[in-house]
């Protein structure tokens, strides 16, 4: 029997969830936090990540590193453009969730993911390179050959901002990911539906499992954790109070992780002469320096 | 490959006998001296000061300043009075007075070479054909970059961070204080230095020097003290860059302390490096290498080549070729032209080098002098010497002992070299022996070191960046990137 002529038919709606280890876990404590929309409704469910979730997510970031920390800077390159790709082909259904509950409505939530496309297109193409920018051959005295290369810090923990949560958190793992870091990200508490669909982009890229992790909860849960943990090496973030940047910066004294702490304003994440820029890469490449003799 | 034995060396030690070779240029030294701060030498606020000896015979060579709050307080208040003119100054100008300090540096080098050795206990020869030399040419090299800096720093503008707290060791004193100097003034910085505890003489030497150079007064101030003054001065408010060289133990501290202030930190810390030595290395070059790796400056070198590891199939023919070197070195009176190893640079250090030594031998490693020669009487000495039937996780593979103790260890392949060299919180530099350039760079873009010596060792230019990965520290000195922790980078 097919049932009633004419029934409505129920759509069916999108559980969202972790993005760990490649795959789309729950939350390990089966606990969840309700996205309200701009009129107080509840509109969907996502998992509120806990400590442990932490720990594996960097766990699974830490495993990622030796491949995709050595992939070819081209390989790299055409992944993050795959991204941008990705996105493009998803911005009609991530800018109607930005318009869900960002204030600003659906025209600004267009203009967001298109700037969050350009910029995943922006790193894509620094991959293979920001190292003839920001390295150089050596003109030191003697028969020596030198030179310095940046390579990727490592595992590199990135915090979300309440504004621009799309473009803002792609604005800060792009860099650091392009480099050859692999990425733990703690997406925006208040809209996070941006990094859960970021998550199903990042899933269909060829990213290698565990290069970039995504996180929902609760940020004054997670951050202690994700500044201490001694895996983490460096920490992009934006959108910090000053305890939080505070607790960031104190992670140094564990492991001496390298911190970013970016102070924006919602308009300046548009700005391309600001994060466009090797600059943004930088801070999540350590210098290397070789020294060969010159000799028969 | 089949790997012919060399013929046995001599077993006895070489034996040579050199007649003294002592460095005679006079230095003088004044009875006391205080802090340099705008410009004038100052005695200390509240009247404290401490003795600096000379680590090879133990007698005191002069007192010094020890810098309080107080100090610290009109140290950075003159650097902050004479920023607004210095940063203003158009580079070409600020490039003149480094350019000037270089020159006068080089036309005072025997004299400093001579008082580095006294207050350290280094060897003459490497003051004069290392510290001396470098210092200049940091001088030099960061001259010329004052009115180049747009051009470091492609669609940025550079701009100075503003008064820097430089706190420096007491291992290369001079030379720290230059690599720490030249790139701050360069940018357009002014400085509050606070030299080592237990070597300040060549730093106020130095402030004799921008004195004659007419550098304006407050650009540079040199508190000289102790750890509390250093702390001091890390955690003024007004210091907006510190930029720290020494233990990992403080530079964690000193991260706690500038946490959520928003001033800028670079740390140049500890190290546990590993120099690699491959079954297709030329010997007797890896040998002199290790040699140069571990004993340079009495191991007091945050880089030193401190975990040797050597591949299975050749280590009994190295370790015969490296007892053999080790013999020939001469321990002894530092001022001698011929001395290889000198003081070690004051009591505690001797101190902390014998707890290692002793930890060493009840973890069940086994101790190799093989230098038996008399040493001096009085002074501070420690016999050059490694261990073996060390293991990764024994004390002297993980620790940095900072003395002439080197750890001996093996391995098969080149992947069991590359685990075995990571396997450490530290990442400062390494090194690797192989005549095959492949595996070099092979090895090399695996090893977590900020520093990779392929074929060498310790060699050190102002135009090559320096630095540590992971708990080795952040930011780079020397080089372009070098400049990087001095300025802010504008659109």
């Amino acid at each position: 029997m097919s049932g009633e002529r004419g029934a409505r038919r129920v759509t069916v709606t999108k559980t969202y969830k972790l993005f760990l280890g490649g795959g789309f876990p729950r939350s390990e404590s089966g606990r969840s936090l309700s996205v309200v929309d701009r009129r107080g409704r509840v509109v969907a469910q996502v998992c509120r990540a806990s400590r442990k979730d932490l720990r594996e997510a960097v766990e699974a970031a830490a495993r990622a590193l030796p491949d995709w920390s050595r992939r070819d800077a081209y390989n790299r390159g055409q992944i993050l453009y795959r991204m941008a790709e990705m996105l493009e082909a998803r911005a009609g259904e991530m800018a109607e969730l930005l318009a869900l509950t960002v204030p600003g409505g659906l025209r600004r939530a267009r203009r967001e993911t298109a700037a969050a496309v350009d910029r995943l297109v922006h790193f894509a193409g620094w991959a293979d390179k920001f190292p003839q920018v920001l390295g150089n051959a050596n003109p030191v005295p003697g028969p020596y050959y030198n030179f310095t290369i940046p390579e990727p810090s490592g595992v590199t923990g990135v915090v979300a901002p309440a504004e621009e949560p799309l473009l803002a958190l792609v604005s800060l793992l792009a860099p650091p990911l392009c480099a050859g870091c692999t990425i733990v990200a703690l997406a925006s508490p208040e809209h996070p539906l941006a990094a859960s669909v970021l998550g199903e982009v990042c899933a269909v890229s060829d990213l290698p499992a565990g290069a970039v992790n995504l996180l929902s909860g609760r940020r004054e849960e997670l951050l202690p954790h994700l500044a201490g943990h001694r895996e983490v090496i460096a920490i992009h973030a934006a959108g910090c109070s000053r305890a939080e940047r505070r607790q960031l910066e104190e992670g140094t004294a564990g492991n001496l992780k390298r911190v970013r702490v970016v102070d924006l304003e919602a308009e300046a994440w548009y700005d391309e002469d600001e994060c466009h820029s090797p600059w943004w890469i930088e801070p999540f490449v350590e210098m290397k320096t070789i020294w060969h003799p010159s000799a028969y | 490959m089949s790997r012919t034995k060399s013929p046995p060396e001599p077993a006895a030690a070489p034996g040579w006998d050199y007649a003294p070779a002592p460095e005679t240029a006079p230095v003088e030294i004044a009875s006391r001296y205080g802090h340099f701060i705008a410009g004038e030498f100052v005695p200390a606020a509240d009247g404290a000061e401490f003795a600096t000896i000379n680590p090879a015979t133990e007698e005191e060579l002069s007192r010094v300043a020890r810098g309080g709050a107080e100090d610290v307080e009109r140290a950075v208040a003159a650097a902050r009075r004479a920023l607004p003119r210095w940063s203003r100054l158009p580079g070409r100008e600020r490039a003149k007075y480094l350019f000037r300090i270089a020159r006068r540096l080089q036309e005072r080098a025997r004299e400093l070479a001579v008082l580095e050795t006294l207050d350290g206990g280094k060897p003459i020869r490497e003051s004069r054909d290392v510290d001396v030399p470098e210092a200049a040419r940091h001088f030099f090299y960061h001259a010329g970059w004052a009115d180049k800096l747009e051009f470091a720093f492609p669609g940025r503008r550079p701009k100075p961070v503003g008064v820097c707290g430089q706190i420096i060791p007491w291992n290369f004193p001079l030379l720290m204080a230059a690599w720490k100097l030249a790139p701050a003034l360069a940018c357009g910085n002014t400085v509050v230095l606070k030299p080592a505890e237990t070597t300040p003489l060549t730093a106020l030497r130095l402030a004799e020097i921008l004195q004659e150079c007419e550098l304006p007064p407050g650009v540079v101030n040199i508190v000289t003290g102790d750890g509390e003054t250093g702390a001091a001065l890390a955690a003024h408010r007004g210091v907006r860059k510190i930029a720290f060289t020494g233990s990992t133990e403080v530079g964690k501290k000193l991260a706690a302390a500038v946490a959520g202030s928003r001033r800028r930190l670079t740390l140049e810390l500890g190290g546990k490096s590993a120099n690699i030595v491959c079954e297709d290395a030329s010997l007797d070059q890896a040998v002199e290498g290790v040699i140069d790796a571990i004993f340079f400056n009495q191991g007091h070198v945050c880089c030193a080549g401190s975990r040797l590891l050597v591949q299975e199939s050749i280590l009994e023919e190295f370790l015969e070729k490296l007892d053999w070197r080790l013999r020939s070195l001469r321990v002894g009176d530092p001022l001698d032209k011929n001395t290889d190893v000198g003081a070690i640079n004051s009591r505690a250090q001797l101190d902390r080098i014998r707890t290692y030594l002793r930890i060493g031998l009840e973890e069940g490693g086994r101790l190799h002098e093989c230098h038996d020669q008399p040493l001096p009487a009085k002074g501070f000495w420690c016999r050059p010497c490694y261990f073996t039937n060390v293991q990764p996780a024994d004390t002297l593979a993980r620790e940095e002992v900072f003395g002439p103790v080197l750890a001996v260890m093996s391995f098969r392949t080149p992947e069991e070299a590359i685990a075995r060299a990571n396997n450490t919180p530290y990442g400062l530099a390494a090194g690797i022996w192989s005549d095959k350039g492949s595996r070099i760079f092979a090895l090399a873009a695996r090893l977590q070191a900020g520093v990779v010596w392929c074929n060498t060792y310790n060699r050190f230019d102002a135009s090559s960046p320096f630095g540590g990965y992971k708990e080795s520290g952040f930011g780079r000195e020397g080089g372009r990137q070098g400049l990087r922790p001095y300025l802010e980078l504008e659109r």
